[in-house]
């Protein structure tokens, strides 16, 4: 009886968080310049594409270096139907993350057999691939090959004034933006709290258990598969639309680096630090450029590996062991680090 | 024929590039169970070291000793230093510390030795008698370089104490603390002798691919491949992989698909025979208890 | 209350006098005022790219020089160069931070297609300067359309026009091979080749091979362009494959005539490396002075390049043709705000830009800089040379308005 209205009442206190970051974040872009809410605009689309990644590596072990490519599928999905269909931007979403989610499970197959390193590889080789078949020239009428499609930005479809700066086309878009991730970040938390999501966690940890509990391994990893790559598609057709053009110079496998980054500077299996992870991975290079002019780079990759010395399991892991401390031993659960599969055959190595 | 010919051999020595590239992506493996991305620029750091040796008047074969002792150290330091705080960690920070680790190397080169690409000497005379129109002296010579190092490499782990002891800190690190191994210093050792060996290789591959701060970015994914592609744990497949991606990768462009998607297709056909033979085509099946 | 006549004379005469004094006084946009003019710059100072980076370092110290000297009219230089990587994404957040936190009077030198493509629709809509971009595409000089645009370098479908009559004049039947990089430039210099040969093209051209930046090597694609049977070469790369691509060539034995593109000709950093025999008889295009050609390293002109490098990149490469390209262009900039006096709103930058007509030191002897309202296109004029194992050799007209 007590633990349930303990349970209760966190829900309640998190709902109340989650409420408050949202009506700041909605003030926010009044309150800064255009270029900031630019940013900012990034940094939430980020923190969708992150989210989807952690969905296939934080929470199903599976080590994906290629959702760049899944990102530039989804940008591009959203600058052909805008610019050669004429498809207004908000319908691109839906049609982006379908795609994304059809070519993912399929991707899914041979990431059956794959396990840890050679998943990497795959996915690595999948990110490289992408940027080359776009420049390809039997699709360019479709694609711009290597010049790339402009768009236009989107102007507001109301204007009103608040704090006294107007509803400007960067600030509409970084409430639509908002609004999209509020609905990404809700569908993924369901979906890990339910049914499918402790298959997937069960899949991670023990998958000859798990099939040995009747948990369905190949449809469930695929589908994996499929979501995270829905969720990075949308966050692909979000940023397309954003920056209003795309090139396959934008979608280098640096790319799928940096969102492996932002998964593992945020916390493996955790919801809130895609956020954390979207922050570091925006800010930090441009933070690094201020430091240093002539190697702007080694001073990211010092700051990197501080990161990762500092807060091992991310942002959220840390919160989680501070978290941890605070409560009495009993009630610590199994905050058990989340066990990456990275052993060949995708046999776990003891 | 002739065309194909050259096809083939200059599919061989690129293969000879990416299979010592690999070589030293699966010595760090046997000895660490990790992949370390950031070999590739160490290796372009080392070959600007030997540059910068050769430039102010060492000879070419001192340089060459001393770079590659200089890796070794490097290397030792870099695993004691900047790897042991992250031992305990869980995989995936590793792998961001090892992209770190690969943006200060790159930067750090651009920085210290700027963009303009360099030459660097090869050590094998140009008219030898040996050489033929389909392949270089130093295409001969660096493939028989990496073949001593593969050789040496098999032999070190086969039959030495201390190979034994590497690979056994790599596979079951509490047991090997057990019997008496020192687990740390093996991977120190494992990631120097990997630094040293990303040096001989990248002071192979610099005559013929020019020296800049980006050289290795394109043939560590190559390398990358060749090594799954071979079996990660084998240092025979990493080099039998890098001459089958070396030639697939040149006759695929020049015959099948057109240079426009050759990287594409490559990459295809190499994810392909994982998918059927998941261990690479020469690595063993690990077997581990439920 | 009337005025006695004396008093209207004089507030008339104190009106149009400050009238008059309006007439001079300064004029200032964002990023100019009494003291200094922001100059916003994006470079690729990391990844794919970055062997460009050279340029943004040159620039940087010309403009060091100037501010040493004075100033331009009593004005410091302000540089602020943001690195975007040639991720055209990150052009549009550097250039976004350039134009409204910075708030620079302009952007100068944005380097390569794709992220100037990225910026192209927002710098003429927020109508600021994006001056003497550093690609040689031929969409940049359309006044009409893009009035806030300008290119600076000769375009790179005029040079391989060039080439291609030249091809048509000397070798009417010969066999053509090319390699390009897949990306916007080399398929631009294909495109301009391909219109110069018109109809002959598709019988002339019998092999067309690219690679990627991420390649190691060229050679497979060299062995299938020597299998083709071409007879003439037409090698657009960059540095570091223009070197491999030449050396493989004779390592095949195979001698082709050889036509290469003006962004690797530079002979320290491409031929010698390459192997300066193997370079005999390649033709290229220049319309800057190479550095390492002996014919230049005399005289005033590159007396003053040698002192500005000495004393304001005493690290940098004597040899790298990027420090002469930036040096010039910088010199451009530095003549436009010249010509703009005290008038430093972002208009008269424009107009200023689209009235030069001058020379600058390290041009090749013929060629100009000239633009005017219709007329986006500042370099035009290139000249033909051919190399002879030390140095290039001008031959030929002047081609180019």
């Amino acid at each position: 009886m007590n633990a349930d209205a303990d349970a209760e009442r966190i829900d309640r206190r998190w709902l109340w968080a989650g409420a408050l970051l949202l009506v700041a974040l909605l003030v926010l872009p009044f309150l800064v310049k255009n270029y900031r809410v630019f940013q900012l605009n990034l940094v939430i689309i980020y923190a969708i594409a992150v989210l989807g990644l952690n969905i296939l590596t934080g929470y199903n072990g599976q080590i994906s270096l290629g959702h760049g490519a899944f990102y530039a599928l989804g940008a591009y999905a959203a600058a052909i139907l805008m610019d050669q269909a004429g498809w207004p931007y908000w319908a691109t979403l839906p049609a982006a993350a379908l795609a994304c989610f059809g070519l993912g499970f399929l991707m899914g197959f041979p990431a059956l057999r794959l396990g840890g390193h050679y998943l990497a590889l795959a996915t690595f080789a999948f990110a490289l691939a992408i940027p080359q078949l776009l420049k390809y020239k039997h699709i360019e009428a479709w694609t711009g090959g290597v010049q790339g499609i402009v768009l236009s930005k989107p102007e507001p479809p109301i204007s009103f004034r608040f704090l006294g700066q107007p509803l400007s086309a960067d600030r509409w878009l970084y409430v639509f933006s908002l609004a999209v991730a509020v609905v990404m970040f809700v569908l993924a938390w369901n979906l890990i709290r339910g049914r499918v999501g402790r298959a997937l966690v069960a899949i991670r940890d023990h998958p000859i258990a798990a099939t040995a509990m009747g948990i369905n391994l190949p449809m469930f990893k695929s589908l994996a598969f499929g979501v995270s790559a829905a969720f990075t598609g949308v966050a692909g057709a979000l940023g397309g639309i954003v920056v209003a053009f795309v090139a396959p110079d934008s979608f280098t496998v640096f790319l799928s680096i940096t969102f492996l980054v932002g998964v593992v500077v945020g916390g493996l299996a955790s919801i809130w630090g895609a956020l954390f992870g979207a922050v570091f991975i925006q800010f930090v290079p441009n933070l690094a450029d201020e430091i240093s002019k002539s190697a702007p780079w080694a001073i990211y990759g010092a700051f990197l590996i501080a990161f990762m010395y500092l807060l091992p399991t991310g942002v959220v892991g840390g919160l989680r062991k501070l978290a941890a401390r605070h409560r009495s031993r009993a009630d610590t659960v199994a905050d058990a680090a989340p066990h990456v599969d990275t052993s060949p055959t995708n046999r776990r190595r003891s | 024929m002739e065309a194909l010919l050259h096809q083939i051999f200059s599919g061989l020595a690129n293969g000879c590039i990416y299979g010592s590239v690999a070589l030293a992506l699966v010595m760090i493996y046997q000895s660490t169970h990790h992949i370390n991305f950031a070999q590739g620029e160490m290796a372009t750091f080392s070959t600007f070291i030997a540059w910068a040796l050769i430039q102010s008047g060492w000879p070419y074969w001192g340089a060459f000793a001393a770079t590659v002792a200089i890796s070794f150290a490097a290397g030792v330091a870099i695993q004691r230093i900047i790897l042991r705080p992250v031992e305990k960690a869980p995989v995936l920070t590793n792998v961001i510390v090892f992209i770190g680790l690969l943006v200060i190397f790159n930067s750090l080169a651009g920085w210290i030795f700027e963009h303009t690409i360099k030459s660097f000497p090869s050590p094998f005379p140009q008219d030898s008698a040996l050489a033929s129109v389909y392949f270089s002296a130093h295409d001969l010579g660096s493939a028989a370089v990496m073949l001593c190092v593969l050789g040496t490499l098999y032999a070190f782990f086969r039959f030495t104490k201390i190979g034994l002891g590497m690979r056994a800190a790599a596979l079951n690190p509490e047991s090997a603390r057990l019997v008496g191994i020192r687990v740390s210093w093996m991977l120190a050792l494992g990631w120097g002798l990997a630094a040293a060996i990303g040096a001989v290789a990248g002071m192979m591959v610099a005559p013929v691919v020019y020296l800049d701060p980006n050289m290795m970015s394109g043939i560590l994914l190559y390398g990358f491949a060749a090594a799954l592609l071979g079996g990660i744990d084998n240092p025979w497949g990493a080099v039998l992989g890098g001459f089958i991606v070396g030639v697939l990768e040149n006759l695929l462009g020049a015959y099948v698909i057109g240079t426009e998607l050759k990287l594409t297709v490559a990459l295809v056909l190499i994810v392909g025979t994982l998918t059927l033979r998941p261990n690479g085509l020469f690595g063993k099946a690990v077997v581990a208890r439920v | 209350m009337t005025l006695s006549a004396p008093c209207k004379t004089t507030l008339i005469g104190a009106a149009l006098a400050l009238a008059a004094g309006a007439a001079w006084a300064q004029k200032y946009d964002p990023g100019a005022d009494d003291k200094e003019i922001k100059v916003g710059h994006l470079n690729p100072y990391s990844g794919p790219a970055s062997a460009y980076g050279t340029i943004g370092k040159a620039i940087a110290a010309y403009f060091q020089k100037v501010n040493d000297e004075g100033g331009i009219n009593g004005r410091k230089i302000d540089f602020i160069s943001l690195d975007d990587g040639y991720n055209p994404a990150k052009t549009v957040e550097q250039a976004r931070k350039l134009v409204e936190q910075d708030e620079v009077l302009l952007i100068f030198q944005p380097l390569g297609t794709p992220p100037n493509s990225a910026i192209h629709k927002y710098m003429n809509t927020k109508k600021v300067p994006q001056l003497f971009v550093a690609t040689g595409a031929t969409k940049w000089g359309d006044p009409q359309n893009f009035p806030w645009t300008m290119g600076w370098q000769p375009n790179y479908q005029s040079e391989a026009k060039i080439y291609a009559a030249h091809i048509l004049e000397t070798m009417p039947n010969a066999k053509i091979g090319v390699l390009y990089q897949n990306d916007d430039y080399g398929k631009d210099y294909l495109k301009g080749f391909e219109d110069g040969l018109s109809d002959k093209a598709a019988s002339m051209i019998v092999s067309k091979v690219s690679y990627e930046v991420t390649d190691p090597t060229v050679d497979s694609q060299m062995v299938t362009l020597k299998s083709s049977g071409a007879d003439v070469f037409f090698n657009v790369t960059t540095p570091k494959f223009a070197a491999q691509a030449i050396k493989k060539a004779a390592e095949l034995g195979w001698k082709p005539t050889q036509y290469l593109n003006s962004v690797s000709n530079a002979v320290g950093s491409v031929l010698k490396p390459a192997g300066l025999d193997n370079a005999v008889g390649v033709i290229s295009a220049a319309y800057i002075k190479d550095p390492t050609d002996p014919q230049f390293q005399t005289g005033p002109e590159y007396e003053a390049w040698l002192a500005w490098m000495k004393k304001y990149q005493p690290g940098g490469d004597l040899t790298s043709n990027f420090n002469v390209y930036g040096y010039t262009v910088a010199q451009t900039l530095v003549q436009v705000l010249k010509q703009c006096g005290n008038d430093l709103t972002r208009a008269n930058v424009m107009k200023q830009a689209a009235s030069l007509d001058m020379t600058l030191p390290m041009l090749l002897p013929g060629v100009n800089i000239k633009t005017a309202a219709d007329d986006f296109f500042p370099i035009e004029r290139e000249q033909l040379i051919k190399f002879n194992g030390k140095s290039w050799e001008r031959f030929g007209k002047v081609y180019g308005r």
